[in-house]
């Protein structure tokens, strides 16, 4: 019911509790568990070092003796309960997957931001420019879809070990592993920009700015880009879940982060060793951490794609 | 003679429509240019309303786009304030750009849906160095107020105004850099006919308040008629006639503006019976010789089919068509 | 009591109400429209974006757009109550009654497939003849839209036709089954005034010839002024007023048709300033209480703001719903 007295403007807070994208968020049951479980998740890995109950990684605190302990059940020698039990060298596999959805998170949001960056900027500026410049990228991006992405990362890795000194690999590896990731997964980016930079630039409001000879970087920041980014977002948030599982595959391969910083990637590749042996802990919860943060985190891209696009609403 | 503001001389805009490279190769195919505009000159001045009217294809759009430098003419010249117009040269151009400005067709368009109303207003100020600080919002309040919105809307973001309105404020953006020539590009072709009043309405009061000049670029006559002090009929890209506005409708000289005329449905109920129109604008890829409008022309005679007509001064002001040269020098000899 | 009341109108439209339901509550697109379109009738519908217009077409053929419904209110053609069809045959009246021009040729036109193959499909759909004969009868029917070299041309696919032969081809197929109601829907409205002037013409024709009424939906009051017979003006999804075009244009009962003509700028007027209507049509959600132009009226009356007003009848038969006019009404 409306009436004609002079509306009041609500604040910022009730415009987005009251917007659309809040609406079909509020009626997705789908959608608030899958943020719910992304959330859990994400929190607990930025607060594992004040919420895990071990820290696996400080050797002085490690117990020889708790090692295979099960989960739930004391170890025969020391007594000591583990919920999710302990691995091979006594560590508690609680905290390591804290630990390591810690280093997989960090490394999935790293990747998606650089290849963000480096999508989105090709992307505007191929499609703003157009011509030659456009066609070079365009095809660049082509030569580089042919390749499986991973098979591209490996690639890069491999050309990155050989020019750092040994002395640094270690150091290194997490950003070599980013910027393979990364470099991976722009031409995505790179082509939804560029897709939708060439329908905006014909837009009035983009005229009109050129009008008053507004500088083409300014264009392309400031009226361009915020008008682009909805596609971007999406592309993101499903990215971050690919971009999680891509590191969790490069480190089962053995070429990602050192095991003395293991990620939900390394701690499976070390747990599948111990399954045949009776030791199904050790392996089982990584992986159940992996899918559930992958699968919530894509789940969630799949609802903001479809809340964005109205034509399936 | 009042003073000209604005001077176009052999306007000329050519598009590449080939195909590409490979395609002609194959397919054995020259390259095919359109010619938008061709060899149009006219002269707006200081204070006036010239209105270029045309139907789809005549290039009005390609005009206006060229004279505030959205599109590099393939040929010809356009003089504001006496100075020619070099967009390539950015210092010496930025000067001549805050004084003109352009309103657009489409107010959902043209206003960018993630920027506010305040911030869409002030982008010539900024980007001019007008003012600064407090004193832009005062400014941006006071255009708001001007446009009959108030200074309260700054914040909203376009969205939330409807397209009247939205109209509204593109037209305070566009006096927001105390311009003095506005191109207005179908400013109300996409409103609703009691909201096009009002923004007619509004354009009249800014121009007698501010003594601006317009070139208003619409494809309705009765809009055009309303406004404007001198009107310019445009077809497949070429002037045909320019005449004065209230005259232009009650003694039209070339054929095409006499068929214009006839075609607008009248509201008047007079019971006129109009010459059936006949025909429709030809591609203008590959236009007819001579004067194009000739296939269509009910007083078509030999030299129109080869030769293109020059524009010759009449009574009203001038025409390209090759009736009235001929009849002059018939009534000569 | 004019002589049209006489005889059963061909298409009667009581009462009617579509509604969309929305997140925000259930919107009001048409509230109660009630008119009729007599034998042989152009009708002219007008009204500002957002006024109803071609939902009122869309209501009657069954098409309207989900989550958009009919709520309450009939249709009725010849007699026959038709809103409540089953899809199945609201589709075999469609074409076959009913005959349908859009904005847009393309729309109406399937771009895979010849004019020849469109029309003779249509024709034969809705009629019992041999294939030979649809083709005849096609060619005819383009023959007569004005298209040259119809029997050569009727072989070629809708892209090869220029806008304003696609139009006249999609009033060819509109017609192709010989239907009793055409309802165009801003048939002129994307092409050039040149070529707009000459399909109002055809249009015109070709209904006056075969019998069939019209119910020509659009912005253009000059459209309708040379076409219609009769014109209903929408406002805010509701019908402001209704009568012979000649009385509604030239003397305008209600507020808002007064202002409406008098904001249009013509060939002919010598005013300096337009006729303006302040503020806009409000949104659906937004409709005040009351009559819905009641905040724009430049005559409003206390009781506009609280009472929504009913079609009022007058002299000619003009129906008119505005207050001003109720005390008469009651006198007479």
């Amino acid at each position: 019911m409306t009436d004609s007295t002079p509306e009041k403007r609500p604040g910022a807070l009730a415009r987005a509790w009251d917007s659309d994208i809040a609406w079909s968020f509020r009626h997705s049951p789908l959608a608030i568990v899958a943020a719910l479980v992304s959330l859990v998740i994400i929190l607990a890995a930025v607060l594992a070092p004040w919420i895990a109950p071990h820290d696996p990684f400080n050797p002085a605190s490690l117990n020889l003796m708790d090692g295979f302990t099960p989960p739930m059940e004391p170890n025969a020698f020391t007594g000591n309960v583990y919920w999710l039990g302990t691995d091979n060298q006594g560590r508690d596999v609680f905290s390591t997957i804290l630990y390591g959805a810690r280093i997989s998170l960090f490394v999935g949001f790293m990747a998606v931001l650089f290849a963000m960056v480096l999508g989105i900027t090709l992307g505007l500026i191929a499609g703003y420019r157009g011509g030659w410049l456009d066609s070079l990228l365009m095809r660049v991006a082509d030569v580089q879809l042919t390749f499986p992405s991973i098979l591209l990362a490996l690639l890069i890795f491999g050309v990155a070990r050989g020019f750092i000194p040994p002395a640094y690999r270690e150091a290194m590896a997490i950003w070599v592993l980013i910027v393979a990731i990364g470099l991976s997964d722009w031409v995505q980016y790179a082509r939804v920009v560029r897709g939708a930079t060439m329908v905006e630039k014909n837009k009035e409001y983009v005229q009109a700015a050129r009008v008053i000879g507004a500088h083409p970087a300014k264009i392309l920041v400031r009226h361009i880009l915020p008008n682009v980014m909805g596609p971007v977002l999406v592309i993101a948030t499903i990215g971050l879940a690919l971009a999680i599982i891509a590191e969790a595959t490069l480190s089962f391969l053995g070429v990602g982060v050192p095991p003395t910083q293991p990620s939900l990637g390394t701690l499976i590749r070390i747990g599948q060793g111990f399954l045949f042996s009776g030791e199904w802990w050790i392996l089982l919860f990584p992986s159940i951490t992996l899918l559930a943060l992958a699968l919530s985190v894509n789940l969630l891209g799949d609802w903001l794609r479809d809340a964005l696009n109205p034509r399936l609403r | 003679m009042p003073d000209v503001l604005l001077s176009v001389e052999g306007l000329t805009r050519r598009f590449d429509v080939s195909k590409p490279w490979l395609n002609r190769v194959i397919e054995r195919e020259d390259r095919q240019f359109l010619t938008a505009t061709a060899d149009v000159s006219f002269d707006i001045c200081k204070g006036e309303t010239f209105a270029l009217v045309g139907e789809s294809g005549s290039g009005k759009s390609t005009i206006a786009k060229m004279i505030v430098g959205l599109l590099e003419p393939s040929a010809g010249q356009i003089r504001f304030d006496g100075k020619v117009m070099d967009f390539a040269s950015g210092a010496a151009m930025r000067a001549l750009r805050r004084r003109f400005q352009m309103i657009f067709q489409d107010p959902f368009a043209s206003l960018n849906p993630r920027w506010r109303v305040g911030d869409i207003i002030a982008e010539p100020i900024h980007t001019f160095g007008l003012l600064r600080g407090a004193e832009v919002t005062r400014e941006v309040g006071r255009l708001l107020d001007l446009v009959g919105l108030s200074a309260a809307d700054a914040e909203k973001f376009p969205h939330e105004f409807s397209g009247g309105q939205r109209q509204r404020i593109a037209i305070a953006r566009a006096l927001s850099s105390r311009p003095e020539f506005i191109v207005c590009d179908e400013p109300t072709s996409a409103l609703d006919v009691s909201v096009q009043a009002q923004i007619l309405n509004l354009m009249r009061d800014l121009q007698d308040e501010f003594g601006l000049t317009y070139l208003l670029i619409s494809h309705d006559l009765s809009v055009v008629r309303h406004m404007s002090n001198r009107i310019g009929v445009l077809y497949l890209g070429r002037l045909v006639e320019v005449a004065e506005a209230k005259r232009l409708f009650t003694e039209p000289q070339h054929p095409y503006t006499r068929m214009l005329l006839d075609a607008v449905p009248d509201l008047s109920l007079s019971g006129r019976r109009r010459t059936p129109v006949t025909g429709e604008i030809p591609n203008p890829i590959n236009p007819p010789s001579g004067c194009a409008f000739h296939p269509r022309c009910p007083q078509v005679f030999e030299p129109c089919r080869h030769q293109t007509p020059m524009s010759t001064a009449t009574a009203t002001g001038q025409a390209a068509c090759h009736l009235l040269t001929h009849d002059q020098k018939a009534e000569s000899s | 009591m004019p002589a049209l009341a006489d005889k059963a109108p061909l298409l009667s439209v009581r009462d009617l109400v579509v509604e969309f339901p929305t997140r925000r509550g259930v919107l009001r697109a048409l509230d109660k429209v009630s008119f009729d379109i007599a034998e042989g009738e152009v009708l002219g519908m007008v009204g500002e974006s957002g006024a109803g217009k071609s939902l009122t077409g869309a209501a009657i053929i069954g098409l309207l757009e989900p989550p958009g419904r009919i709520a309450s209110g009939e249709v009725w053609l010849r007699g026959e109550r038709i809103d409540n069809l089953p899809r199945e045959r609201m589709r075999r009246l469609r074409g076959r009654r009913i005959g349908m021009v859009f904005q847009d040729p393309l729309t109406s036109l399937n771009p895979l497939y010849t004019v020849a193959r469109q029309l003779i499909e249509t024709i034969r759909t809705h009629m019992d003849v041999s294939d030979t004969e649809a083709r005849n009868r096609a060619v005819g029917l383009l023959d007569r839209v004005g298209i040259p070299a119809a029997a050569r041309r009727i072989d070629d696919y809708p892209h090869h036709f220029s806008g304003g032969m696609r139009q006249r081809v999609v009033i060819a197929l509109a017609l192709a089954a010989e239907p009793e109601l055409v309802i165009a829907d801003e048939p002129t409205t994307a092409l050039d005034v040149s070529v707009q002037a000459q399909i109002i013409d055809v249009l015109k024709e070709i209904c006056a010839e075969r019998g069939a009424s019209v119910m020509l939906i659009t912005h253009d009051m000059g459209v309708i002024a040379e076409t219609a017979d009769r014109v209903a003006v929408l406002y805010a999804g509701r019908l402001a007023e209704i009568g012979p075009v000649r009385d509604v244009i030239q003397r305008a009962e209600h507020p808002y048709t007064a202002g409406l003509m008098g904001s249009i700028p013509t060939l002919t007027q010598t005013a300096e300033r337009l006729t303006q209507i302040p503020g806009s049509m409000p949104r659906l959600d937004a409709i005040p209480k009351g009559c819905a132009f009641n905040p724009r009226c430049p005559r409003v009356l206390e009781r506009c703001r609280i009472e929504r007003p009913e079609l009022i009848a007058r002299e000619g038969g003009r129906q008119v719903a505005c207050w001003l006019y109720d005390r008469e009404a009651q006198d007479a």
